[in-house]
């Protein structure tokens, strides 16, 4: 029987690429002192477990590196070694470089071996032992053979049957052997009234001949070691034959029926073509989810038994049916996006090394504290978040907190902290990164942006408008390139990516105080709650968290300003008016702006309001992806269909008012309009 | 054909081995950890269990020590799975009450061998 190891291989990268995350913030924690036990058998286990996994799939080279590691852990879990920072510090490194062999063998890629050597004889160092192959995979046996057999006495004590050894596999094991005669001792036996069923009373005496190792008979009984008397006599090597009447089951079986370990495992498996994906999921959804699907069942039968014999006296119980599908539906909905949330945990267990290495690095006393790691968001949008996070906190490292002489005559605590947070505020996850350190430096940034140009000489902006700068592109105050940030390529990235996640960031400092990056991310990319406008013939959606209100226009509140661009007053705010059917190139029924309605939005912080034709209903729509069926439109972020089978435009609403401010737009987005008809 | 209980909590691990013993017709049941393990073995009698020693949530050898005293799995074989290297945990695997053990890393040629074996 052959099987192909190669198929456990995604598996056993995904655990072990959680044992490491497991055995990383294991060791973050043992370095702070925390050093119980439990801690240090979580991270001895993750690293036995990644040894085991790799001998056995044929990653011998993981194996053997992962095998110092587990000595290391081994003896201070056993409390023979003091937990030592040159300890964690090579550990970790070690983590670092088992995920990088890792991550070689997924992708079928040499990786570094001489990494991986030099931190084993680092490790063999601490460990004290000479550096050489470590032999994981199991040995040859040496043999030795008696060459004309053994005498065997097996004599089982009372209590074999209750280890669950049975003395006949092992009789039957020897017989595989050799050349086989037994006989069995019954004088022990009580009588039948003191007979003890649950106790072994029998004992064996086996001639085996053949060219037989010791080792090779001893291996046999190995399991019963100190549960059985056994005696092993060497048979003169006559050749004496056995008596013809011996129970000899078998005939003689050549020795060498045990293959070498690993002869099957030991080659790599082809990496895989495609990497696909998978989460894990908590048992209680997926138990939601069926609980769910029954009441579907239900429902199903219910509606198919008003539709047999249906007429107008039964409609009343038909709408009833139909509402509790509805239910039903939005349920499921609710539960299978469940499936896909998981906690901000995965996104933030990064940081703590990383705050770690970075301040060791900048020579910097910087505490972390993260709360609400159970915040959960969709695994889509948190799979790109993780740089942008990662870009941010890096500044707060890098440029947030102070040296620590700095702080400290600045009257602070040495130590500065930066603080992760997440939260759920409304249809949104909201991340802050929050330092205690100096706080933008607001000078800086003025005397920067007006070298630049972005700034006029005598322009006296606010906090906002000086704030915002930092999210342009090129621009860094570092006073020095750091290998940690100052390059100045990052903020502005930051922003776009969050921006494509249908996310914003906005930024707030105090002098002397510190700053807080905070996040705003929509909890899942997949639905929107859609307001539905018509525009002429088509039907556009409105994200709903982007609009303000909905009003009818006065016409006395209109104004025109240079013969195109339109204002509304709405109270104390003059609103630009975005003809909607302008923009996309179509035939609107409405031109008279007092007709229509003005649904007013919001994006980057600024409003504007879109004519359209009327409302329809809101409802939660299904984002299909137009890159990937058509391409990239601006204006516009998806598509989704419509319960009567037509295609709506999910609205961007940035893009939106980015293409309203250029000159050209209007033509350009009508001409992609025109496409996508077409299409 | 005997029912047999894997309790490992590395999930590739449990994976090979049921993939393994389902292949050869054994009926097959995984459970994450030694109180799971115990749970599911409270459960329902297998006829034979193999458990890997260390885990979260109550270690092999622990788990070996409960089902030995559970009248059902009195003479049941109860395998352990170890390293090469843990002699001693084969020595605490047997004052347990556990029946053998397989050293890990092996391979499903020699994991069927030793199902075989014990299960008669």
């Amino acid at each position: 029987m052959t099987i192909d190891m190669s198929k456990f291989l995604d598996t056993f990268f995904e655990e072990s690429a959680e044992g490491l995350d497991a055995m990383e913030s294991g060791l973050l924690h043992m370095q702070d002192g925390a050093a119980d036990d439990e801690l240090v058998n979580t991270i001895f286990r993750a690293a036995h477990s990644i040894k085991g996994g790799s001998a056995t799939f044929g990653l011998s080279e993981v194996a053997e590196f992962t095998h110092h590691m587990e000595t290391l852990l081994d003896e201070v879990r056993a409390g023979k070694r003091a937990v030592a920072s040159d300890l964690v510090d090579v550990l970790l490194e070690s983590v670092d470089c088992l995920r990088a062999m890792l991550a070689a063998s997924k992708s079928g890629s040499a990786g570094d071996p001489k990494r991986a050597k030099s931190l084993s004889a680092r490790m063999a160092k601490i460990l004290g032992v000479a550096t050489g192959h470590v032999v994981v995979t199991a040995s040859a046996q040496p043999v030795q053979a008696a060459s004309g057999g053994w005498r065997i006495v097996f004599r089982p004590h009372a209590h074999l049957y209750r280890t669950g050894n049975d003395p006949v596999r092992m009789l039957r094991e020897l017989a595989e052997l050799g050349e086989y005669k037994v006989s069995c001792d019954t004088s022990r036996l009580p009588g039948f009234v003191n007979a003890q069923p649950e106790e072994c009373a029998l004992s064996w005496t086996v001639e085996l001949r053949g060219e037989i190792p010791e080792k090779r008979v001893r291996e046999v009984f190995d399991w019963v070691d100190g549960d059985c008397d056994l005696t092993l006599e060497p048979l003169p090597a006559s050749s004496e034959k056995l008596a013809p009447d011996a129970p000899a089951v078998q005939a003689v079986v050549p020795v060498a029926k045990e293959k070498t370990n690993g002869d099957k495992t030991s080659t790599p498996a082809a990496p895989a073509a495609a990497e696909t994906t998978s989460i894990r999921v908590g048992i209680d959804k997926v138990d939601a989810l069926i609980n769910m699907v029954g009441e579907l069942v239900i429902t199903q039968s219910m509606l198919g038994q008003v539709g047999k014999d249906f007429d107008m006296s039964r409609v009343e119980k038909l709408m009833h049916g139909l509402a509790q599908l509805e239910r039903n539906t939005r349920e499921l909905q609710e539960s299978v996006m469940r499936i896909r949330m998981m906690p901000i945990s995965f996104a933030f267990q990064r940081f703590p090394r990383m705050v770690r290495d970075l301040s060791q690095k900048l020579n910097k006393k910087i505490e972390l504290r993260m709360s609400g790691e159970q915040t959960e968001l969709d695994k889509t949008v948190m799979e790109k978040i993780g740089d942008p996070l990662v870009h941010l906190v890096r500044n707060s490292v890098d440029h947030g907190i102070e040296m620590p002489d700095v702080r400290r005559a600045a009257g602070k605590a040495e130590t500065g902290i930066v603080t992760l947070n997440a939260f759920h505020q409304g249809g949104n996850i909201v991340i802050e990164i929050k330092d205690d350190g100096a706080g933008l430096p607001r000078g800086k940034i003025i005397a920067k942006a007006r070298k630049q140009g972005l700034l006029g000489a005598d322009e006296e902006p606010d906090d906002n408008k000086v704030f915002e700068l930092i999210f342009m592109a090129g621009f860094s105050t570092a006073d020095q390139v750091s290998d940690v940030s100052g390059r100045g390529v990052g903020m502005d990235v930051v922003r776009k990516n969050i921006k494509a996640l249908g996310g914003t960031v906005d930024v707030k400092s105090e002098s002397g105080k510190g700053s807080t990056f905070t996040i705003r991310l929509p909890l899942t990319l997949a639905i929107l709650d859609g307001q539905l406008v018509s525009v002429g013939e088509q039907t556009y959606i409105v994200p709903l968290v982007s609009i303000v209100e909905t009003l009818q226009m006065k016409k006395e509140a209109i104004s025109a300003i240079a013969g195109r661009a339109e204002l509304y007053r709405l109270r104390d705010e003059y609103i630009p008016v975005l003809r909607l059917y302008g923009l996309f190139g179509i035939e609107p029924r409405q031109k008279d702006l007092a007709n229509g309605l003005l649904v007013v939005v919001e994006g980057e912080g600024k409003r504007v309001g879109l004519f359209v034709d009327d409302l329809q209903n809101q409802q939660q729509v299904v984002i299909k992806s137009l890159e990937s069926n058509f391409k990239r439109v601006p204006g516009v972020s998806g598509a989704t269909i419509l319960g009567d089978g037509t295609v709506a435009l999910i609205l961007d609403v940035s893009g939106v008012i980015d293409a309203s401010r250029q000159a050209t737009a209007p033509s350009g987005l009508g001409k992609n309009q025109a496409q996508i008809r077409a299409a | 054909m005997p029912t047999i209980l894997i309790v490992d909590d590395s999930a590739s691990m449990r994976q090979m081995v049921a993939f393994t013993l389902k292949g050869a017709g054994y009926d097959v049941e995984e459970a994450v950890d030694g109180a799971d393990g115990l749970r599911k073995a409270k459960g329902k009698p297998f006829n034979i269990v193999v458990t890997d020693v260390n885990m979260p949530n109550m270690d092999g050898i622990a788990l070996i020590k409960e089902l030995r005293a559970l009248p059902t799995y009195k003479f049941t074989p109860l395998l352990l799975l170890t390293t090469e290297s843990a002699d001693d945990k084969k020595q605490a695997g047997k004052a347990a009450g556990a029946t053998g053990w397989m050293v890990k890393p092996f391979n499903p040629e020699q994991l069927l061998a030793t199902i075989k074996k014990v299960s008669g």
